[in-house]
């Protein structure tokens, strides 16, 4: 029974003119608009698209569209079949893909802040520099005291690898005085000690390490006055013909001593005590901020695939595995011969869901890098958005990438409606 | 490769949990799972810590000194009006653009599936191509004639540009939902003299509920959780948010005590939605997969 006119048409109007006018128009129209210059009253031809192949600024958006498109699709989704493939009868595995698929709920906003927490560079301040800190440290402990160096005028000069040595001898009996600055006040730990002249006497080589730095002034160079902190923990070394004969470490008011064979040796301060700590990695630099902005990425979607996949898992017929297992197959073999292969149809879906959203990345890009190395990271729908809005003001050029990011889902487009199609015939 | 004798359990995972190596599965998965939570918690933890904490030292601190964990954050944000209001802004957006789209959705997803009209398969497949089209094309044209008919920077604005492009998804879903009530259904209340909008109403619209709060929970989610739409289509009186925190990420570092507490405010929503229909969530995802 064929519907009267009207009626069809009632039930379609909203929908078709709201498709019509915010939707279908606009391609029409973008597609004209660029063709045309920045403020759109001069026809300039394809030139639009000629600036975003030369323009520096846009290449690199486009060779990092690329490196996403390509890299966090598959990472996301082999991630996604791994947790999947995990999970399955395990019994707690629904709680764990809850966990694992709650970030899909969160806006990328949301999830960007999360990050610059995350890849804060400071080790005391972001938790991804904290772990590696963590791992650093065990291997080659960073110093008490980075960034110190000797009073000027004090008794210590350069030497080799960062260290310092005295110019004169040690003797035993004469305190050797040796004035630190360059460390901030806030710096020092909170356990540390007003200063104190060594005890003299005996046969030993005493001496003092202190901060010659009095807060609110009007400290002596040179010498230990009331307020100026000990530095706790400095290695000092004796070194007679180039070979270390003594080693002593400072206590809480700088204070150390050196046994009777230091006498006569230059004093030195290794480099140890100086070398700066583990900086951290720079996660939002300009080599690794993409990298870093696809691993929020990655936390983001890999639940996606996971539900995904798990779902087509579940359809894996069980006796088919039970016959390969009968005739001697492994589970590795099992897994690859027939659960990946039964699950293909799965995981093309999955890929190419995230290819074309990836495709249009941006809020992530635009939270996570920082303006410092933006244009690093720049993707397409960044650089639109920054042409066409944000500043800029080329919408001729913006228009031309929105033609461009149409044209590369055109292929899933003709995909879509073919297998519709074909479906419908059925 | 072995050969491995048969077993009950049937699965990868399943052999590798009843062997010795079960209790290693078992690590990895807890691992793996508080990794997965671990930047969240850290957003949720630096949100409960005062400014002067945030900048000496990271949120893990917080786990052996807990007498850092102060609210005052919440509480200067909630007092803070540009925030609530955009918090506001944010509901204004998100339910219509969300009632919406299930509205005029099931209508049009009615039509394609059950009346018969000239072309209504090739609209369907326009409908259909519609699918993957994205956002970006639209937004240069949209601003343009938005601002020519008065409406650009404002909430209604946002909302029509939502709603026409989550139509397409809408129709989809919903046609191949309705598609599959049994005809004789329609047959019957057609039989009892029941007009169109009739039968639509007390049939398909009651047997299409699990498709209707699948899409309307995913709808709602995905536009609350806009950022891009709104950058553009919004003006600073009607901005949600997201645009709001937006704004405030360009000091990153000095107003972490204003970001990770907005941050997580415009979180609570989507994750109470999230648990609480997790079913229709996944089945929206799933059928909305490429998008």
């Amino acid at each position: 029974m064929r519907t009267r006119f009207w009626v069809a048409a009632l039930f379609l109007l909203p929908a078709l003119v709201l498709l019509g006018a915010l939707v279908v128009y606009p391609i029409g129209y973008s597609i004209v608009r660029s063709l045309y210059d920045a403020r759109g009253s001069g026809f300039v031809g394809v030139r639009n698209y000629g600036t975003v192949f030369s323009d520096p600024g846009t290449l690199t958006a486009i060779k990092n569209n690329a490196v996403w498109v390509v890299v966090a699709p598959s990472i996301t989704t082999a991630l996604g079949l791994i947790f999947a493939v995990l999970t399955e009868r395990v019994r707690w595995g629904t709680a764990f893909k809850l966990v694992v698929f709650m970030p899909m709920a969160i806006s990328m906003l949301a999830a960007g802040i999360i990050f610059r927490l995350v890849y804060e560079q400071d080790p005391n301040r972001g938790v991804a520099n904290a772990a590696i800190a963590g791992v650093h440290d065990v291997f080659s402990p960073s110093s008490v005291y980075p960034g110190a160096r000797p009073r000027p005028g004090a008794d210590l000069s350069p030497s080799a690898g960062g260290s310092y040595t005295t110019r004169s001898t040690a003797r035993a009996g004469t305190p050797a005085l040796l004035p630190l600055v360059g460390i901030p006040e806030t710096n020092l730990p909170s356990t540390a000690q007003q200063a104190a002249a060594p005890r003299g006497g005996g046969s030993g080589v005493t001496g003092t390490v202190w901060l010659d730095f009095r807060p609110g002034g009007g400290g002596r160079p040179g010498v230990i006055d009331p307020g100026e902190k000990g530095l706790k923990g400095v290695t000092v070394q004796a070194v007679r013909g180039g070979r270390v004969v003594a080693s002593a470490r400072t206590a809480a008011d700088g204070t150390f001593t050196l046994p009777a064979t230091a006498a006569g040796a230059r004093l030195r301060l290794p480099a140890s005590n100086f070398a700066a700590g583990y900086g951290g990695v720079d996660w939002l630099g300009p080599t690794l901020v993409t990298p870093s902005i696809i691993g929020a990425y990655v936390w983001m979607w890999a639940g996606f695939a996971m539900v995904l996949i798990a779902a087509g898992l579940a359809g894996v017929p069980r006796e088919l595995l039970e016959a390969a297992r009968v005739d001697g197959a492994g589970e590795w073999q099992i897994f690859r011969r027939i659960t990946v292969p039964l699950l293909a149809p799965v995981l093309v879906v999955v890929l190419v869901t995230l290819m074309i959203n990836v495709l249009k990345i941006f809020d992530l890009v635009y939270i996570i890098a920082p303006g410092a190395t933006q244009n690093n990271a720049m993707v397409l729908a960044l650089k639109l958005y920054l042409t066409s809005f944000g500043g800029g003001d080329d919408q001729g050029v913006g228009s031309a990438i929105s033609v461009l990011l149409l044209l590369l889902v055109l292929p899933v487009m003709v995909f879509n409606i073919r297998r519709i199609r074909r479906e419908r015939r059925r | 490769m072995t050969t491995a004798p048969v077993r009950s359990a049937t699965t990868l995972a399943a052999r590798l949990a009843s062997r010795a190596g079960g209790g290693l599965l078992r690590v990895a998965l807890i691992v793996i799972a508080l990794f997965w939570l671990m930047p969240t918690v850290g957003l949720l933890l630096s949100s409960l810590r005062g400014s002067a904490d945030i900048a000496a030292s990271g949120w893990w601190r917080v786990l052996t000194a807990p007498s850092q964990l102060t609210f005052a954050n919440f509480r200067a944000l909630l007092g803070n009006s540009a925030i609530t209001h955009s918090l506001l802004n944010t509901l204004y957006i998100t339910v219509p653009a969300t009632v919406l789209v299930v509205v005029i959705g099931a209508l049009a997803g009615y039509a394609f599936a059950w009346l018969d009209f000239r072309g209504r398969d090739w609209w369907f497949l326009t409908v259909v191509g519609l699918l993957v089209v994205p956002v970006q094309i639209a937004l240069i044209p949209v601003a343009r004639l938005f601002g020519d008919i008065g409406i650009f920077g404002s909430i209604t604005g946002v909302v029509l540009f939502h709603t026409a492009f989550g139509l397409p998804f809408a129709i989809f879903l919903l046609r191949n939902f309705f598609a599959e009530i049994p005809r004789e259904l329609l047959e019957a209340a057609r039989l009892d003299g029941a007009g169109e909008v009739r039968i639509f109403s007390t049939v398909v619209l009651p047997l299409g509920g699990p498709a209707i709060a699948s899409l309307g929970i995913f709808q709602f989610l995905w536009v609350w959780n806009d950022m891009l739409v709104a950058l553009i289509f919004a003006n600073s009186d009607s901005a949600p948010i997201t645009v709001a925190l937006q704004q405030q990420v360009r000091q990153f570092g000095n107003n972490i005590d204003i970001l990770a507490p907005g941050a997580f405010v415009s979180m609570v929503i989507p994750l109470v939605v999230f648990f609480a229909f997790q079913r229709q969530f996944v089945s929206g995802v799933m059928a909305g997969a490429v998008k």
